[in-house]
């Protein structure tokens, strides 16, 4: 059952009405909007509760089991309780700073979707500098996690959000190397035509070695380092930093942060899902059941890490990055020109 | 804030608008109830069997309470251990920190009144509902994971009758 076309039947009928053009735009995309919203907040509810599941099968625990059939409302309950939490602004935060922090992150997250090929024509806004626009989207995160720490006037929000903003733009950019090499085998920036130039198994850039897989571990990494995740959690490192640039928020304020830290793993796991494993191409079902499946797998993948490793110090990730990841990503794009050039496994 | 805080008391008074009350409070109270973060917090001996019942055998997370490093984000403090008089103020400060609603369970002889050890000792605090107020009481020394897992269970209880009413 493919959704495009139910999306597509009331857009005709939006139309018929004769309605001018510009109103029937701007419907279309609060709908857009509203339905993409929906869809991010069950999914985060969903993954936080996966989360806690697959950490407790991890160390032999249950998870949550007293909330529902196995803890299902568990994470309802979180968001129930924490909107009924006292909202705490210190008295020395910079309000306005400390205010906006949240909503920004929660922005940025969501900002990304517009481009997201959810399947066979459900996406939003087929851009033609669709995943630069993913790039530069994600990169606001590190602007809303360094104006929590400010905001909040807390030595460890300070550190949290500091040291934050340097992992991110240091991982930032073996990632953007890494998806140069993909964009230049496809020829285009658009995020439709990415996945219409997989539409073989073979194809699927994860299987065009030599440099498929490289880039495919490259960015798997660094998109977990984006995300914060644990081998490279030091922004809110338990140990250190109380809770990381976090620290001041409580409520609903922490709820946002909380759940833009979902959507942002989502997010990793949906662009890799595109750029290296088909995105929502494959047989049989239809092409939104292929994106999830294939995006949640991915998403275990990052949990699994997640729950199996332990932290790097502050200068092991750095060098990791610098001395590493960033020579390994430029000989990759290297190797990929040379195969794009060569005409090897060019099919 | 002020109309939101009188909205149930306008609302028992519409006919129908019991149930709206009661379903909301029931929601409301259950979904707090299930949802206890707990503080980051072990002074002595019974932190260890705190650590121990949040580990695989015993495990708090099937209660959904999991623990926050920050005491902004929890709702809990299980005061694990002896409170010593120079930790007192310290004890105050996170109470004073954590938002409302927020709750306190006293674990061990310690905490209560004490302590079996030292009862007699001019630096211990004798129970640490000199300091904050205290919800549930859990004796012993130190008390296993069943009976601390039991005054989760009773505190539960308490935070299940909360009414909308009750909201200050």
């Amino acid at each position: 059952m493919e959704l495009a076309g139910i999306f597509k039947y009331f857009y005709e009928l939006l139309v018929s009405t004769g309605l001018p053009q510009v109103w029937v735009d701007i419907i279309a995309m609060v709908a857009a909007a509203v339905i993409i919203f929906g869809f991010l907040a069950v999914c985060a509810l969903f993954l936080v509760w996966w989360e806690r599941k697959v950490s407790a099968h991890i160390q032999q625990r249950f998870g949550p089991m007293r909330t529902g059939w196995h803890g299902w409302r568990q994470t309802i309950a979180d968001a129930i309780k924490l909107i009924q939490k006292e909202d705490i602004t210190p008295m020395t935060a910079d309000r306005a700073v400390f205010y906006w922090a949240p909503i920004m992150c929660f922005v940025a997250a969501f900002a990304v979707y517009v481009v997201m090929p959810f399947g066979d024509g459900l996406i939003v806004s087929d851009l033609n500098v669709g995943i630069l626009y993913v790039v530069a989207i994600t990169s606001f995160t590190i602007i809303s996690l360094l104006m929590a720490g400010w905001g909040s006037n807390n030595k460890y929000a300070l550190l949290g959000g500091m040291r934050s903003a340097a992992q991110v733009v240091s991982y930032e950019i073996p990632m953007v190397v890494t998806i140069c090499s993909v964009v230049l085998f496809v020829g285009s920036l658009s995020m439709v035509d990415i996945v219409q130039s997989q539409a073989q198994i073979y194809q699927w850039y994860i299987f065009r070695l030599p440099f498929g897989p490289i880039a495919f571990i490259i960015y798997i990494i660094t998109g977990t380092a984006e995300t914060n995740r644990t081998p490279f959690d030091l922004p809110e490192a338990e140990q250190e930093l109380v809770a990381g640039f976090n620290v001041e928020y409580s409520g609903m304020k922490f709820a946002m942060f909380f759940l833009a830290e979902f959507v942002n793993m989502f997010t990793v796991s949906a662009i890799g899902t595109t750029l290296f494993l088909g995105g929502w191409q494959g047989p049989f079902l239809p092409s939104w059941m292929w994106f999830l499946g294939k995006t949640l797998v991915l998403v275990f993948i990052l949990m699994w890490f997640r729950w199996t490793y332990p932290r790097l110090r502050v200068d092991q990730l750095m060098e990791f990055s610098w001395k590493f990841l960033l020579p390994l990503s430029f000989a990759n794009l290297i190797l990929a020109g040379l195969m794009k050039y060569s005409g090897w496994f060019n099919w | 804030m002020g109309i939101i805080k009188k909205l149930p008391v306008f609302l028992e008074k519409v006919p129908g608008g019991g149930i709206v009350t009661t379903s909301l409070d029931y929601i409301f109270s259950q979904s707090q109830a299930s949802s206890l973060w707990y503080l980051l917090f072990g002074t002595a001996c019974c932190a260890i069997e705190l650590m121990a019942t949040g580990a695989s055998r015993y495990d708090f997370d099937r209660l959904g309470m999991i623990f926050r490093a920050s005491p902004r984000q929890s709702d809990l403090i299980i005061a694990a251990g002896t409170i010593t008089k120079k930790m007192a103020p310290r004890l105050r400060l996170l109470y004073d920190q954590m938002a409302e609603p927020r709750y306190v369970i006293a674990m061990g002889g310690c905490t209560v009144k004490g302590g079996p050890f030292y009862y007699d000792s001019y630096a211990v605090e004798k129970g640490i509902d000199h300091i904050v107020p205290v919800d549930v009481y859990i004796p012993g020394c130190p008390p296993r994971p069943e009976s601390l897992l039991e005054g989760c269970l009773t505190l539960q209880k308490k935070v299940k009758r909360l009414k909308m009413q009750d909201w200050s």
